[in-house]
């Protein structure tokens, strides 16, 4: 029993609200402090984290004892690079916002830290109610962020966003409750703890439509192709802080919570909807990718790049096969750590071209600003998985799981790849190289944006040179999750 | 043949268990006498404090003799005064206090005349804790005609304002033919089981005479869920709450959102999971049909509100339909949920009707939703308690609405009814519909938040600029609105305390699954 989980998680929160009775200027550099804080304490966490043990710093505490919900905590292989890649993430944003955000910053930074708590909450909870509490939250400072210092249409896209998101996840509620209930043996106290849950267990039949509403709050969270109404709106009318964030480590909650809870608990119930979930996988690869080529604003190639990237996971998730899942919890944390630098260059850019993030009205600007142009490169190379980088890495894991037992999907997959070089390079070259559009005034990066891209880069790099500093601490707990639903599907295929 | 007196037994009076009523009673009394002198200080310091002090004292006595355990019905089995009425007593007395201090200033409370005014409110209170302990017929009957009567009367009570006439005489005729139903009902239970006591009763409807199928008893349930549902606004006899909520004087409105609804389940409770419980077969899954309609109807209807009364008035019909998947379960569980829900429910709403109070007091637009364009910005004070409200009523994790509706669909779950726990889910999403809108205005820069296509309308403030209009003159609705919005995110983070007292009164009911 140990509180450095609990620490870490509400350090953010507790900086948010000293924020709200500081003085108007300081509030920013309290929650600033507080990312930081975190990041630190993460770094410490991951030095010392035992890769060949289970689940480490776990706190368990009785929380309402009434509805078995217990406030239980907990790192393993699985979300020990989530936590980080929230608290790597969360200090180049704030930092931006600190410099660029003037209006009611109180309030926005509170909405900020609350909105790490959340996130730092679901990745880290170890009981599914607990998990719940916090999927929900997160969505509420999101709400206000993106509805109070959004553009354009921001409230509609706001309402929208909240609906999407509370639709899934209310009805995973109902799910999870009945989840609780129902394998409450005879005589026995209800709980939500996920390692009780595991032990117990409910029959097939109800599995298959708990697994079902389970993966409808991940898939918009996500977002995947059928379930993606919200993304245009919101990506076009966010904050660029905001939509990093969410889009960067908020779309990794719903893919994890397919690793954390529904194939341990569920395993039946997820390997009877395998077929169905790689199918809605591979045509968002399909789906994302076209799209991202078609699309003129710059926001919106990342966000259905996203779509076909979050694919990808989804794909190597449900190969149910050690080497797909291992590649899908690595590409979640590259996918992260790519996406935040992008939208905050998309940010860069649309300050040197008048507020413009259109294509076609932009170019040229790799000659005024190698430093830029360099980074921008770097990242892009990362995002379309150059050899080299930890991405290559991720999607060859993923395909080679893919290949063993869903060989046609994987091939229609691999299709994604090639898509992502495409789109990639679209981009690169319609804001770096070309003819300057007329209202882009070209100029090189700002320290405030090199200090907060500079690291991120340094880290991309990092883990494309020695993956293996991920790939060892992550294998025991991802191959642990899927072990299950994967000898089912064994018994079913030798059936 | 003369009939010796002495031989005529008079019932044992249980005084103890008897003395949160007489507070009140006595307390209704008192007040409108000391109502009738005039003078300023009378009338708008010492009436309130009056009333007050003797709700004070109601709860002082009932927490004094809170017992869980007892089930024995008092005074020839007509009262039970166990944890169940006792429970819906502390919270009828809590909203009474509220509705107290939110008419400080009140033009109805002036209009009406201070004295008669928290007279009828005192009366009405009584009635709601009398329905609430009722366990048979007939005091069933005079509890709920105790409780309408007074309240038909101070909807009324803004004398000049013809919408507040039109919602008292409104109230008065549907709450009529919801009381006559009800009676009809009572009547033929009574005929089919030749008991008046639920404990008889449900022996009765155990024993082999009277069977579960009897038709008199089916259609005598039929009726009581009728006039029953028309006290608690179940669709589809919810018509008059929109009407009524928006008319009457909106402190009035907020201690009937709020005791009503208490009250009301709280004999649906005693009389369907205790007398009448062995036939939950026959009942429960219309009972549950009941729910869901109103679950639908309610959250439907809100998303094309623009006055906030009427929103409310809305959402409370919807929040009754979550409340009944309590009472349909028929299991010491849903009990439970349901009181713990009536708790919370009572805390969301009267932060969300103070902030509309504070609103229509000053603002030309009254209670529409533009009368908070901005709020956030100009007096977070009320903006805060009104977002905490809107969130906690949709069920937004960290607030008690959370909490609340968690553990009604875990009851649902546990008793078979899977489904309406989805039912309530998707009510929940729907409803995100308008509660997020009330909060875009205040946060998110009015104008550019869709509003439904209803003209606004142009009103003059409650207190028409008078003295009372002033900002600095409502702090004790922005103190209101602030405790008990603070109580919801406590209640959401640290909800023990309120699972301990609906554990207790969990034991109130025996038989219960």
């Amino acid at each position: 029993m140990t509180i450095h989980l609990s620490i870490i998680l509400f350090l953010p929160l507790a900086t948010g609200l000293l924020g709200a009775f500081l003085p108007r200027g300081l509030a920013r550099w309290a929650v600033l402090a507080g990312t930081v804080a975190v990041l630190a304490y993460t770094v410490a966490l991951l030095a010392d984290f035992d890769g060949g043990g289970g689940l480490q710093y776990v706190t368990d505490d009785e929380w309402i004892p009434e509805l078995g919900i217990r406030y239980q905590l907990g790192i393993d292989g699985l979300n020990l690079f989530m936590v980080a890649l929230t608290a790597i993430a969360w200090v180049p944003c704030t930092l931006v916002a600190a410099f660029r955000q003037h209006d009611r910053p109180k309030l926005f930074f509170f909405n900020l830290a609350l909105a790490e708590t959340a996130v730092l909450g679901a990745f880290l909870a170890q009981d599914l109610a607990l998990f719940i509490v916090f999927f929900d939250l997160m969505l509420v400072p999101f709400y206000f962020m993106i509805g109070g210092w959004g553009t354009g249409d921001r409230v509609r896209a706001t309402t929208k966003f909240m609906i999407y998101t509370l639709a899934g996840s209310l009805l995973m509620l109902a799910a999870a409750v009945a989840l609780g209930v129902l394998s409450t043996p005879d005589g026995g106290e209800i709980s939500f703890s996920l390692a009780d849950l595991q032990q117990r267990s409910v029959s097939e039949g109800t599995q298959q439509w708990m697994v079902l509403l389970f993966a409808l709050a991940f898939f918009v969270k996500a977002p995947l192709f059928p379930l993606h109404g919200w993304v245009p709106e919101t990506y076009r009318s966010s904050p660029i802080v905001t939509i990093a964030l969410l889009s960067g480590v908020l779309s990794k909650v719903g893919v994890y919570g397919f690793l954390r809870i529904v194939l341990p608990v569920m395993p039946e119930g997820a390997q009877h909807w395998q077929e169905l979930f790689i199918i809605v996988a591979v045509f968002s690869i399909l789906y994302g990718s076209i799209l991202a080529f078609s699309q003129d604003n710059l926001r919106l190639v990342l966000a259905y790049s996203s779509i076909a990237q979050l694919g990808f996971i989804v794909l190597g998730i449900f190969a149910l096969e050690d080497k797909g899942a291992q590649g899908a919890v690595f590409q979640m944390l590259n996918h992260g750590l790519v996406v935040v630098p992008l939208f905050l260059i998309v940010g860069v850019i649309a300050e040197r071209a008048r507020g413009s993030e259109s294509l076609s009205e932009l170019g040229g600007m790799a000659f005024r600003a190698p430093v830029l142009a360099a980074l921008f490169l770097i990242i892009t190379f990362a995002t379309l998985a150059m050899p080299g980088s930890g991405n290559f890495v991720g999607e060859l894991l993923v395909l080679f799981g893919t290949f063993e037992d869903k060989l046609v999907y994987g091939l229609v997959a691999s299709v994604g790849v090639v898509l992502a070089a495409v789109y990639m390079i679209r981009v690169f070259q319609g804001t770096m190289h070309n003819r300057p559009g007329p209202d882009v005034e070209p100029g090189e990066i700002d320290g405030l944006h090199l200090a907060a891209i500079a690291p991120l880069v340094a880290v991309i790099v990092a883990l494309g040179v020695y993956p293996h500093f991920v790939v060892h601490r992550t294998e025991k707990a991802t191959t642990a999750a899927i072990q299950e639903a994967r000898g089912i599907g064994q018994e079913v295929a030798n059936r | 043949m003369t009939l010796p007196l002495a031989e005529i037994q008079a019932p044992d009076i249980d005084y103890k268990a008897l003395s949160p009523l007489l507070a009140t009673i006595g307390g209704s009394i008192v007040v409108l006498m000391v109502g009738l002198l005039r003078g300023r200080f009378v009338q708008t310091v010492l009436v309130p404090a009056l009333t007050a002090v003797s709700l004070l004292t109601a709860i002082g006595l009932t927490i004094w003799i809170w017992d869980p355990g007892v089930q024995q019905p008092i005074l020839e089995g007509s009262l039970t005064v166990d944890t169940l009425a006792l429970g819906i007593a502390v919270l009828v007395y809590v909203a009474g206090l509220v509705c107290v201090a939110l008419s400080l200033r009140a033009v109805a409370a002036r209009q009406a005349g201070h004295g008669e005014y928290h007279s009828m409110l005192l009366g009405s209170i009584t009635g709601m804790v009398l329905l609430a302990a009722s366990s048979d017929l007939i005091t069933l009957f005079v509890g709920i005609e105790l409780l309408s009567i007074p309240l038909y009367v101070l909807c009324a009570t803004e004398l000049h304002r013809r919408t507040s006439l039109e919602a008292g005489l409104k109230y008065l005729v549907i709450g009529s033919v919801g009381s006559a139903t009800l009676l009809y009902g009572l009547a033929l239970i009574y005929g089919a089981t030749g008991a008046m006591q639920f404990d008889a009763i449900a022996a009765a409807i155990s024993s082999d005479q009277v069977g579960l199928s009897d038709p008199l008893v089916l259609t005598g349930i039929a009726l009581i869920s009728t006039g029953l549902a028309f006290k608690a606004s179940v669709a589809p006899f919810h018509q008059w709450t929109p009407d009524v909520y928006q008319g009457a004087p909106t402190p009035i409105t907020t201690f009937m959102a709020v005791a009503t609804k208490a009250a009301a389940f709280g004999i649906f409770l005693r009389l369907f999971d205790h007398a009448l419980g062995l036939s939950q077969l026959e009942w429960g899954p219309a009972l549950a049909a009941l729910a869901t309609v109103t679950i639908v109807i309610g959250n439907v209807g809100a998303l094309a509100q623009r006055s906030l009364k009427r929103l409310l008035a809305w959402s409370s019909v919807a929040q009754a339909g979550y409340l009944l998947a309590g009472v349909v379960v028929g299991s010491t569980l849903g009990l439970q949920a349901t009181v713990f829900y009536l708790a919370v429910y009572l805390l969301m709403n009267v932060a969300a009707f103070a902030v509309v109070i504070a609103r229509e007091r000053v603002s030309e637009h009254g209670d529409d939703l533009s009368s908070l364009e901005n709020l956030g910005q100009t007096q977070p004070w009320l903006a805060w308690p009104m977002t905490i409200a809107m969130l906690s009523l949709a069920g937004v994790p960290a607030t008690a609405g959370f909490i609340g509706k968690f553990y009604l669909i875990d009851a649902a779950v546990a008793g078979d009814y899977a489904w309406l726990g989805v039912v309530i889910v998707v009510g929940a999403v729907v409803s995100f519909g308008y509660y997020l809108r009330v909060v875009a205005v205040m946060w998110m820069a009015g104008h550019e938040v869709v509003l439904p296509t209803i003209p606004p309308r142009q009103v003059k403030p409650v207190s028409g600029w008078s003295p009372e209009a002033d900002l600095r003159a409502q702090p004790e609705i922005a103190a209101i609105a602030i405790a008990f919005a603070a109580a919801t995110i406590l209640f959401g983070i640290w909800p023990d305390p309120l699972f301990d007292a609906a554990r207790d009164i969990g034991t109130s009911l025996s038989g219960l699954r």
